[in-house]
């Protein structure tokens, strides 16, 4: 397999840019964490994927993200199987995908410019690009005044959006959130999530897992509904459908 | 590209030396751990090395004498050295006539009163010999029998066993220097391998996002490599220059307090000393830094890697 570049294979695909194809995922024999799961996600799309504890959806992060592998069926990003990926195409793969947890998963003993810097110097980029890149980040989430404080000096909500620019400030061509008002407050959710739409504007394609019914609801995008890892339902502009828990 | 890879090398490099000061006690004791087995290494290699040295020294002056029948022939004697000369482990023959004989014998053991007793008389009229000199003191038994089943040959005497003891010493000071050095590498892989996983463990949400942000394998690992190899030298400069402080003067002390033991000794110098000894310490040094930091690596990072 050639070395991968996502960013090059997406200039050209008519394919989905993510497609899961019946694909199940056991932790332990004979406890299913996701079941016969089949869905694709098209260039450019806003999904919600919705459940309650434990329907599975943080697995279908896990998969896109190449952190765990099928029990049964196939996952393709940009028509390529992750599971067919070598080791060394993992890395490549990654910095292709911005990710973004409930937990924030800052550097805490780094501020808020050498987080989002972290990020850039992982993937080896020159210093003077870096020096360039992430002050304009840090300004599109809104945090050029607080680019020295630490983790421990910013709000949840603050820390989010320095998580959210360390996840953009590669270029990614996916964003997976997984959580990412879990921990918020409606006011800095709202915030959040306004940024993740203006990303999608931007032509990425954004992956949102979330609990968080109110925000689905008001912002009527596609939502994939999960129970006991099984998709119950598949909306565009859809909303959280409490009824069925 | 080639930029890119050196920015990276120097970054892993800092991350690496950073390690080490922020695990301080552990690195300590790992420094200390390898120091202690090198510098015991560094005096069994003294040691050694100058008992092989001396074992040399006595195979080029450790000969045997061959003594002749009574009136012996001159064409016998000649046949006698050729017979000799021709074997292998012989280095070099060298005739010894009666008078010369007498004449050693008279100046070194005798005081010249008695000398004087003896007038022109040679009591060692039949002393003419063969001083034999080997490469190969081992062979010294093999050689000796051989001389006594020439024609004309009466006795062959041998510094029985003088050499194949050195060698024997030697040896034995080898296999427990070994022995005591194996058992303190192994110690010192695993405080190594401790300090590095204690690295990882403080790293550990470090290391996860790396691993979620597309690092390399090698810019994960390579800083832990650099922390483990680094201790490996500093494991292996610390007993290089206290042995280097030392050797001269506990060569001077032993010849001096034990003059008649070490007197006839030969000494290698310390240049010669520390011309292998440095190479070979550091070497070692790098090489249990490296072997521990990589198996520790590899174990610890797989529980943390997402690949």
């Amino acid at each position: 397999m050639a070395e991968y570049d996502l960013h090059k294979d997406l200039q050209n695909i008519q394919a989905p840019v993510i497609h899961f194809d019946h694909v199940s995922k056991d932790y332990q024999k004979g406890i299913h964490a996701i079941e016969d799961i089949s869905f694709s996600i098209n260039k450019g799309e806003f999904v919600f994927i919705v459940g309650s504890s434990g329907s599975g959806k943080s697995t279908l992060i896990r998969l896109m993200l190449r952190e765990i592998l099928p029990t049964r069926g196939k996952v393709y990003v940009a028509s390529r199987e992750l599971s067919r990926l070598r080791r060394h195409q993992i890395s490549k793969y990654r910095r292709s995908i911005g990710v973004v947890f409930q937990d924030f998963r800052l550097l805490k003993d780094r501020n808020a410019y050498e987080n989002v810097a972290f990020a850039q110097r992982v993937v080896e980029v020159p210093p003077a690009e870096i020096k360039k890149k992430v002050p304009r980040m840090l300004s599109m989430v809104g945090l050029s005044e607080k680019y020295k404080a630490f983790p421990s000096e910013l709000s949840g909500g603050e820390q989010q959006r320095v998580a959210l620019a360390r996840a953009l400030v590669n270029n990614p061509v996916i964003l997976l959130a997984d959580e990412p008002t879990g921990n918020l407050d409606p006011k800095n959710s709202w915030e959040i999530m306004h940024l993740l739409e203006e990303v999608n504007r931007r032509g990425t394609t954004v992956v949102v897992v979330t609990h968080n019914h109110e925000v689905v609801d008001m912002m009527q995008k596609r939502v994939i509904t999960l129970r006991n890892g099984r998709i119950i339902s598949d909306e565009q502009k859809g909303g959280y459908v409490h009824a069925k828990y | 590209m080639y930029m890119q890879s050196i920015r990276t090398f120097f970054y892993c490099l800092k991350q690496g030396l950073r390690s080490i000061f922020h695990n301080g006690m552990f690195s300590l004791a790992s420094i200390g751990t390898i120091a202690a087995s090198l510098f015991l290494l560094g005096l069994f290699y003294f040691v050694t090395s100058n008992v092989n040295f001396a074992v040399k020294e006595a195979e080029q002056n450790v000969g045997v004498t061959v003594l002749f029948v009574e009136d012996c022939p001159e064409e016998t004697i000649e046949h006698i050295g050729e017979e000799i000369k021709k074997r292998a482990e012989v280095a070099r023959v060298e005739f010894v006539s009666a008078e010369e004989a007498w004449e050693t014998f008279r100046t070194e053991s005798l005081n010249e009163e008695l000398a004087a007793t003896f007038g022109e008389d040679n009591p060692l009229e039949d002393s003419a010999s063969y001083e034999v000199f080997l490469n190969d003191v081992s062979m010294q038994s093999v050689l000796i029998r051989f001389i006594e089943g020439l024609e004309g040959v009466r006795r062959v005497n041998a510094l029985d066993g003088v050499a194949e003891s050195m060698e024997g010493i030697s040896r034995m000071i080898t296999v427990i220097s070994v022995a005591i050095i194996v058992i303190l590498v192994a110690v010192a892989i695993f405080l190594i391998r401790m300090t590095v996983s204690i690295g990882i463990s403080v790293r550990k949400e470090e290391i996860s996002i790396m691993n979620l942000i597309g690092a390399t394998d090698f810019f994960v690992r390579f800083p832990f490599v650099v922390e483990g190899v680094t201790l490996g030298i500093c494991g292996a400069l610390l007993p290089l220059g206290i042995l280097h402080l030392i050797y001269g003067k506990v060569i001077e002390y032993l010849t001096g307090e034990f003059e008649s033991v070490f007197q006839r000794m030969a000494f290698l110098s310390g240049h010669d000393v520390f011309m292998k000894l440095t190479p070979l310490l550091l070497g070692i040094g790098v090489l249990i830094g490296w072997f521990g930091s990589t198996s520790s690596t590899r174990k610890q990072l797989k529980k943390i890697s997402l690949r």
